[in-house]
């Protein structure tokens, strides 16, 4: 499908415009506030519905790029975009979860109004363009570009802790990025390109493999993220304002997993196929111990930070176990993830916004003053915990599939992180929710207000469909990922066979 | 006159020197002290300058092959002008504030200019060292220049005293090698050093002639009069300090080392990786510890020197493309900072706390924007332009095999984010501490165009990135 006009760049960059538009409001009263947010909330909803006519638009049946726009801009890097099978997904996750980002920080934000939006509409222009480059430097100038407003967001209108917790994100996340930009600089004298279609189908030498597999290693499990390089998250998702915290856990974290299914296991076969079992091992570890870690926790926010890393790594385990079944079942993890975990810190952020505390302590008996907000909460700790019926079930349950083919163990052990998924989840909703309201400070609470019911809706709805319908999903990636595993197989194959030939 | 000595190619040079002793003239004859139209006729005549060096083209040697105008001269040249340039138009509001403003400023800094020239064109150890002394000498009187301070005259003290010692052993390496070569001139020094029969004697004057190059670009070991030099001096010295002479040094080290040197290319290496991961080393340790901007802005150019090091490092064309790229980017970064420390006033007085600048994003949303993008290039995130100007070093770094020195590098560098992520810090997530006074147009212009560039650079950051290619080829 082409476009007289191109459709991916517009998408990316639509968002900075409204940034600039944002950035040419005068004054610092209300008023100007409210220009800002409405801005930026037609901003996000058109660049929705523009990716919406991508979604339309999009050919399901091949593993080709679509969309691609192809233009000179330093020397041999070009300026390349494209999307397929596996990246258009992330790209409408984005542009749907930040209309409900801005409308989240309606009234949740009272400072510096115009400046919030501004980095969230950038953020938005450079997430978007991790998902659409196709070209590695201009990944990495989007994929470290998000570095800023995030670092931004969470030291300006974050909690109490918030610049320990900017600096750690900050620090962490860029010193993992600067040695996979040395890989990528390394691929670039190596294969003579960094236009990702290309290196595709690029056949590195074994013993380069594994140094290059490591490095982008380095980058994408702090980014995941993977343990034990995962303490900036909880501590990021604490201080962070609600927004803040869903962008993290929506989209941030997905692309370590889809580093890993863009450049680690089609780039670097052999190496994947050789340290899949460390990935597993560190997989089992975050799952378990992290979800141990999350049953201890008091605050609401690092529970479900701790959770976002057990979660995680069911999307390794699915991706590495290099099975269709697997493959795709951590792409549908990290979607469903990538809302469940979104609607659960919006969750939180509901009832953070009337109270100013996210202890768990401080709540209970919710349900009495609360129903509506009791229902979405529930069905989001069910998706969370896996329940059959919502999306969350879907993914794990591939993934753990995917797992079984390959290795019964790994299957075996990382199942028990479900059993602790329900564990900490549910009892999280026990204590929020149920018992008797008798705080004080309680007697009074509202329910959702209409803005946040709206917010919700979507979000319950698309947990629920993709419960019982995740065919859109599967099949917008499922020939993708065929190629990929093709691909895959076929260059194992081809060093078995040199490694054979080099036999007497 | 011999019919060879064609005078053209060195017309900026002449340009300069003429012009700054006419100014001279002027500044003396003049009943009152006119010191800033002299000023701004020294910008004119450092404009003029930079348009002769624009029209020059091909290679051409002059003085029986001592001077060099090549394409690499004609950039590095272009690169000194504009900084000397902006320098001295953002010093004018700091002397007519302050006071003290002297005719002999500008036309130091024009005879300092002149220097730089001459060493970007120096051809031969004699033209070098006679480039290089005709810069310090004047660099010195400058650093000095605000006579009632004493922190002022420490600085000049402190710069030409060890300034004196570095250019010693500059001498006693250039001494060397002219003993054990028999030649000065670059081209027959190359042609006489031979990989196989490298002499020791040759070995100890490169070491000496690199003692004397790495105290001029201040790099470690021979930093430590760069954070004394930067604070004592007056904040617009400070500001040419860290663009110009930086440059003109660094061009001279490059050209010496690639056109004099490329036999022993191993040889060198070894000292630039050294020079380089020290210098990033402590670029980055010794900075976190600094409260005063200027302090620190000095620690920071130690480190980006040693960035920069990194491609002198790889010994390639592509690495001195990186050299010359990185240094272009990190000029723009320089100067705008600087525009922005000389805005740090309040109540008449300048202010160098870092801390001073606390919630600046809401007392001076411009200023504070402008500067954190600057600090976030210095540190090297992307898309802004101090991200290309590492991504070409360590690009070339790869390529020469320097694997050690580039994970190295990368993993300061986060280090080094540290302290600039700190002034973010300050500006954006404190409260506000009082508002400054308002900014001079000067330095708001200054400001904002360095901050846009760094910002658009990447829109198309092709042009500079050809420019240095074709910059470096002219020296293999």
């Amino acid at each position: 499908m082409s476009y007289s006009w191109p459709i991916l760049s517009t998408v990316t960059f639509l968002p900075l415009l409204g940034a600039l538009l944002i950035l040419l409001l005068r004054g610092n009263d209300e008023s100007a506030f409210r220009n800002a947010r409405y801005i930026a909330l037609w901003t996000t909803l058109l660049t929705f519905a523009l990716s919406l006519i991508i979604w339309r638009d999009f050919d399901p049946t091949t593993a080709q790029f679509q969309f691609v726009e192809l233009r000179p801009w330093l020397g041999p890097i070009s300026f390349h975009m494209g999307v397929d099978g596996i990246s258009m997904p992330f790209v409408l996750l984005t542009t749907f979860l930040m209309p409900l980002c801005i409308l989240a920080s309606w009234t949740a934000i009272e400072t510096r109004v115009k400046e919030y939006m501004i980095a969230f509409l950038v953020l938005e222009t450079l997430m978007i363009g991790v998902f659409t480059s196709l070209d590695l430097v201009l990944f990495y100038l989007f994929f470290e570009g998000g570095l800023i407003p995030m670092f931004l967001i969470i030291g300006i209108w974050g909690g109490a802790r918030r610049v320990y917790a900017s600096f750690k994100f900050f620090l962490y996340t860029l010193a993992g990025s600067l040695l996979m930009l040395l890989a990528i600089m390394a691929i670039y004298w190596q294969a003579g390109t960094t236009d990702i279609p290309t290196l595709l189908t690029y056949d590195f030498p074994a013993h380069m493999q594994t140094w290059l597999w490591f490095a982008f290693l380095a980058s994408f499990a702090v980014k995941l993220p993977m343990w034990p390089v995962h303490t900036w998250l909880p501590d990021a998702h604490v201080e962070a304002p609600t927004a803040g915290s869903v962008i993290l856990a929506g989209i941030l974290l997905k692309m370590g997993g889809y580093g890993f299914l863009r450049f680690s296991i089609p780039m670097f076969p052999l190496a994947s196929a050789e340290f899949a079992p460390l990935i597993f091992a560190l997989s089992v570890v975050a799952i378990i111990y992290t979800s141990l870690v999350a049953l201890a926790q008091e605050d609401m926010k690092k529970l479900i930070a701790y959770s976002s890393v057990a979660h995680m790594g069911f999307v390794t385990i699915g991706v590495f176990t290099l099975t269709m079944q697997g493959l795709q079942g951590g792409i549908f993890q990290m979607l469903s993830h990538g809302i469940v975990s979104a609607a659960l810190f919006l969750c939180v952020g509901v009832i953070y916004d009337r109270m100013h505390t996210r202890e768990i302590a401080a709540f209970g008996g919710l349900v009495a003053r609360m129903p509506l907000y009791a229902f979405c909460f529930m069905v989001f700790t069910l998706a969370n915990v896996g329940l059959p019926g919502t999306s969350g079930f879907v993914g794990e349950f591939l993934a753990l599939t995917g797992a079984f083919r390959v290795n019964t163990w790994v299957a075996f052990l990382a199942t028990t992180g479900i059993i602790l998924s329900a564990a900490y989840a549910l009892w999280l909703y026990r204590r929020v929710i149920f018992g008797v309201l008798e705080k004080p400070g309680l007697r009074l609470i509202k329910d959702l207000t209409w803005r946040e019911a709206v917010v919700m809706t979507p979000l319950v709805l698309l947990t629920i469909l993709f419960g019982f319908y995740p065919a859109p999903l599967l099949d917008a990636s499922s020939a993708s990922v065929e190629a990929l595993i093709r691909n895959y197989e076929a260059s194992l194959a081809a060093a078995e066979q040199a490694r054979f030939a080099l036999l007497p | 006159m011999p019919a060879d000595l064609n005078l053209e190619a060195a017309s900026p040079e002449l340009t300069l020197a003429i012009g700054a002793m006419a100014l001279l003239m002027l500044g003396v004859f003049m009943k009152r002290e006119r010191g800033e139209l002299i000023l701004w006729l020294s910008v004119l005549l450092l404009a003029f300058a930079g348009v002769l060096v624009a029209q020059g083209s091909g290679t051409v040697t002059l003085f029986n092959g001592s001077f060099i105008v090549d394409a690499y001269a004609r950039m590095m040249k272009l690169l000194v002008l504009a900084g000397a340039g902006i320098a001295l138009v953002m010093s004018v509001e700091y002397w007519r504030d302050r006071g003290g403003l002297k005719f002999e400023f500008p036309i130091l800094v024009l005879f300092a200019t002149t220097g730089m020239l001459m060493m970007i064109s120096a051809n031969d150890l004699i033209a070098l060292y006679v480039g290089l002394e005709l810069q310090s000498l004047a660099l010195y009187v400058v650093a000095a220049f605000r006579r009632d301070s004493a922190r002022s005259a420490e600085a000049g003290l402190k710069y030409f005293v060890l300034g004196a010692l570095a250019s010693g052993m500059l001498l006693y390496g250039a001494s060397l090698i002219y003993g054990f070569t028999g030649t000065t001139e670059f081209v027959k020094i190359a042609a006489a050093v031979q990989p196989s029969g490298v002499s020791l004697g040759l070995i100890f004057g490169l070491v000496f002639l690199m003692a004397g190059f790495a105290f001029k670009i201040s790099a470690v070991p021979f930093h430590m009069w760069t954070p004394d030099v930067y604070e004592g001096a007056p904040t617009p010295v400070t500001a040419f300090f860290a663009a110009a002479p930086k440059l003109a040094a660094m061009a001279l080290t490059v050209r010496v080392l690639i056109a004099a040197f490329p036999a022993v290319t191993i040889e060198w290496q070894q000292i630039v990786v050294f020079l380089s991961i020290a210098s990033m080393g402590l670029g980055a340790f010794a900075a976190i510890g600094q409260t005063n901007i200027k302090r620190l802005m000095a620690y920071s150019s130690i480190g980006h020197m040693g960035f920069a090091l990194v491609g002198l490092a790889a010994g390639t064309p592509e690495g001195v493309q990186g050299v010359i790229v990185y240094l272009a980017i990190y000029l723009v970064m320089t100067l705008g900072t600087f525009a922005c420390i000389l805005a740090m006033r309040r109540n008449g007085r300048m202010v160098e706390d870092i801390d001073q600048l606390s919630g600046l994003s809401s007392t001076n949303p411009f200023m504070a924007l402008m500067l954190a993008l600057l600090l976030f290039s210095l540190a090297g995130i992307p898309p802004l332009a101090g991200f290309f100007a590492k991504f070409y070093v360590f690009l070339a770094a790869i390529h020469a095999g320097l694997y050690a020195l580039a994970v190295i590098g990368v993993l300061l560098s986060v280090v080094g984010a540290y302290y600039y992520l700190r002034i973010v810090k300050i500006m954006y997530f404190d409260a506000p501490a009082e508002r400054f006074e308002p900014m001079y147009p000067s330095l708001a212009a200054v400001l904002a165009v360095s901050g846009l560039f760094i910002l658009l650079y990447f829109v198309n950051p092709a042009p500079l990135v050809a420019f240095a290619g074709v910059a470096a080829k002219s020296l293999f």
